[in-house]
């Protein structure tokens, strides 16, 4: 009974299934917690960290000169049957997305340029990152009735886990805009409102 | 008295039960739509189909009566695939459109569909349209004819309960639709009330719409404070996500079942008395103009109390408070202060009632504060006159608004004569203005305590959230004033309050929360 994870897995299965995923979760963040606790101590060698920079250094410079030679060669002509490491000249040229790279959202529009959402919350509700805020409103038209009158989606907090895509039963919002730099110089700025995601 | 076997296990029951009220004493839950406890039999929606032994045919639930040695089946195969099919009827018209329903996470048609449905839709024609989509058809309600599986458990409703008649339904076959009769609203004290009783979206209620998803709000039980019968009520609250509605707390109320006090109703008028919950609240102790921390309030308070002799000493409590908030206030100033001149009761007028719920008198515990602070000597206008003569330096008020109550002139005049007008209530009002000292006090949302109602039943109420901005639950505002003045009450919460109210109050010896439980008790009855 010594083992903290045993006792701890035990503990769990008074409140929960011990085969349901999230006691299975549980059980696993707690052996790797336990294990970085417990983990060697360094010897007196490695302490000195010379040789752990040495080699670090070793590796590096190895892959350096190795692509530096290739490409140079290549430039000649030469060793083409030897693939050296790619380089983009990042963000002059964008490197190339699979058609399915979840990246930045946007909402759909019907017809008339008016969002497709319909305020039913369902990405809010599944939202894990909670950075989608929605505030509904009554939409003129009977037939739909329900629109967001706020669409908030907070990129600083947003994980993109791609669950608000999956969820939305209106194809309202999508993760296809190829737009991943979403840098900005300051939180706010991260926010994105409903005319934001639906024209930028 | 007959004997069944539902589903293998045996129930003896009166005769004329139902199969589906016995089920119900089981614990075994049958399909319902149309049947609902409190409304006569339908019998029009057949998903409470049950198989009984030799009879060749299912029969409903609902309306069936048990017979002795009946042997009833609700989950054989020939049961469930009667759901299924009875389901796919009744979805034959219904929009399916969820992600707008206001009704989506408590509705039946989608509980239903996910046991017993999930089949792929055979429809090969058109939905047929209704008029009527989101239509407001009284001041509360608001209806969607496509959504409806005519059920008429809201006709039954206005039919028996109100009596007032307002639904029906209209038309033929697939165009049957409910509606109100011509030049009719749906506007009777109790309307909203079709709301919970409608098992799908078509009544949706025209306060709640578009607030919030079901599946945010938390559960708090409690009782309504809006009049003396004390409705059992659901406080339905949502605090996790503010910018839902104006950073409000509390979404909606829901009637509770209790048999004994107003089964599964409640009037509008309380189930819309929330907003004051969060909105135009004291949230920070005031003297004068001057905000101040509660340390200086209580100094204040005490520094009065103490430069004052016990007969020149007013306190008007409300009956609004709780039987452990006016049990302290007695316990403060008419035990350990000997101050004469407390009362509850104050010249209200009274408000609108009728014979089914609505009660005249608007204070939930009236008949708590008669039992626990007695007949007071001086009723709360005399104690105004007699500070109106400047026979009073202290007055004290708990949440009566004086203005209301007795005219601007008479605070005005009172306010010159008294050195220190206390207010302690939760909300603003005129009185506040007035008022030397304003103190923020919890609402009944944010507390633990009993009320006791018109019938003399003490019920309980739970906390849902803690108080607001900086304001305090009314009894520790006042044990932190007796703590001041050297007379520590050593109360850790309520329940210590009540037990001191068990021990020392007749009527209720012997109560204790456990034993209050969610239904109440009645005062002076025997346990």
């Amino acid at each position: 009974m010594d083992n903290p994870i045993e006792k701890r897995r035990l503990e769990l299965e008074k409140y929960f299934d011990a085969k349901s995923p999230f006691a299975l979760l549980r059980v696993a963040q707690m052996k790797r917690a336990w294990k970085h606790k417990n983990r060697r101590e360094l010897t007196w060698w490695e302490n000195t960290y010379i040789p752990t920079v040495v080699t670090g250094i070793h590796l590096t410079s190895k892959h350096f000169f190795h692509n530096l030679n290739l490409h140079i060669l290549h430039l000649f002509g030469l060793c083409k049957d030897q693939k050296a490491a790619v380089t983009y000249q990042y963000p002059e040229q964008p490197r190339p997305l699979s058609a399915r790279t979840r990246t930045r959202h946007r909402l759909t529009k019907r017809e008339d340029g008016s969002p497709r959402c319909v305020a039913c919350m369902m990405c809010e509700t599944v939202c894990p990152a909670r950075c989608i805020e929605i505030t509904a409103g009554e939409h003129p038209d009977p037939n739909i009735e329900k629109f967001p009158q706020k669409f908030v989606l907070d990129l600083g907090k947003c994980v993109y886990c791609g669950f608000c895509v999956e969820v939305c039963p209106e194809d309202a919002i999508r993760m296809d805009t190829g737009k991943l730099n979403t840098a900005e110089y300051s939180r706010e700025s991260m926010i994105y409102d409903k005319k934001r995601l639906m024209d930028e | 008295m007959p004997k069944v076997i539902i589903d293998g296990q045996e129930i003896e029951v009166a005769a004329g039960t139902t199969i589906i009220q016995a089920a119900d004493k089981l614990g075994i839950s049958i399909p319902r739509y149309c049947y609902h406890d409190a409304l006569p039999v339908s019998g029009n929606c057949r998903i409470c189909m049950v198989e009984v032994e030799k009879q060749p045919k299912l029969q409903i639930a609902c309306y069936t009566p048990v017979a002795d040695g009946m042997v009833v089946k609700t989950n054989s195969p020939k049961v469930l695939d009667v759901r299924k099919t009875v389901l796919e009827f009744l979805l034959v018209n219904h929009p399916v459109d969820c992600p707008v329903c206001d009704q989506a996470g408590e509705c039946k048609l989608q509980d239903y569909y996910m046991e017993h449905g999930q089949y792929n839709s055979r429809l090969v024609d058109v939905k047929v349209k209704k008029e009527k989509k989101a239509v407001q058809i009284g001041p509360t309600v608001m209806l969607d004819q496509e959504r409806c599986i005519l059920c008429t458990r809201c006709v039954r409703f206005t039919n028996t309960i109100t009596k007032t008649n307002e639904l029906g339904v209209f038309e033929r076959g697939d165009h049957s639709q409910l509606d109100v009769y011509p030049g009719k609203q749906l506007d009777n004290p109790y309307a909203a009330n079709v709301v919970d009783i409608c098992p799908v979206g078509a009544l949706t209620d025209k306060d709640f719409r578009f607030k919030c998803r079901v599946w945010y709000l938390a559960k708090t039980k409690s009782v309504c404070p809006g009049c003396s019968r004390g409705c059992n009520i659901t406080v339905e609250w949502d605090k996790m996500r503010p910018h839902h509605f104006k950073k409000a707390r509390v979404m909606r109320l829901k009637p509770r079942l209790n048999p004994d006090v107003n089964n599964y109703w409640i009037c509008d008028a309380g189930r819309y008395n929330y907003r004051f919950i969060d909105e135009n609240r004291i949230t920070t102790p005031q003297l004068k103009d001057d905000l101040i921390t509660w340390e200086q309030a209580i100094e204040t308070v005490v520094k009065a109390i103490k430069s004052t002799k016990t007969d020149r000493i007013g306190v008007i409590a409300s009956a609004q408070l709780t039987n452990e908030d006016l049990f302290v206030v007695g316990k403060l100033f008419k035990e350990t202060l000997k101050v004469a001149n407390v009362d509850y009761r104050v010249g209200q007028q009274p408000g609108n009632s009728d014979d089914f719920l609505i009660k005249a008198d608007k204070n939930p515990n009236t008949a708590g504060a008669a039992a626990i602070l007695g007949v007071p000597a001086l009723s709360a206008e005399e104690i105004v006159q007699k500070a109106k003569r400047g026979e009073i330096d202290v007055l004290y008020v708990f949440g009566q608004d004086l203005v209301k109550l007795f005219g601007k002139d008479v605070v005005a005049e009172v306010v010159k004569k008294v050195k220190l007008l206390v207010y302690q209530g939760s909300n603003i009002n005129e009185t506040c203005s007035y008022a030397h000292l304003n103190l923020p006090s919890a609402v009944y949302a944010e507390k633990e305590g009993t009320f006791t109602n018109c019938q003399q039943k003490v019920q309980r109420i739970w906390p849902a959230f803690v108080p607001l901005g900086e304001s305090r639950l009314d009894w520790v505002i006042l044990s932190m004033i007796a703590e001041k003045m050297g007379t520590a009450f050593k109360y850790k919460n309520t329940q210590d309050i009540f037990k001191d109210i068990a021990a020392t109050v007749d009527g209720f010896s012997e109560m204790t929360y456990e034993k209050l439980n969610d239904q109440g008790l009645i005062l002076n009855k025997k346990l």
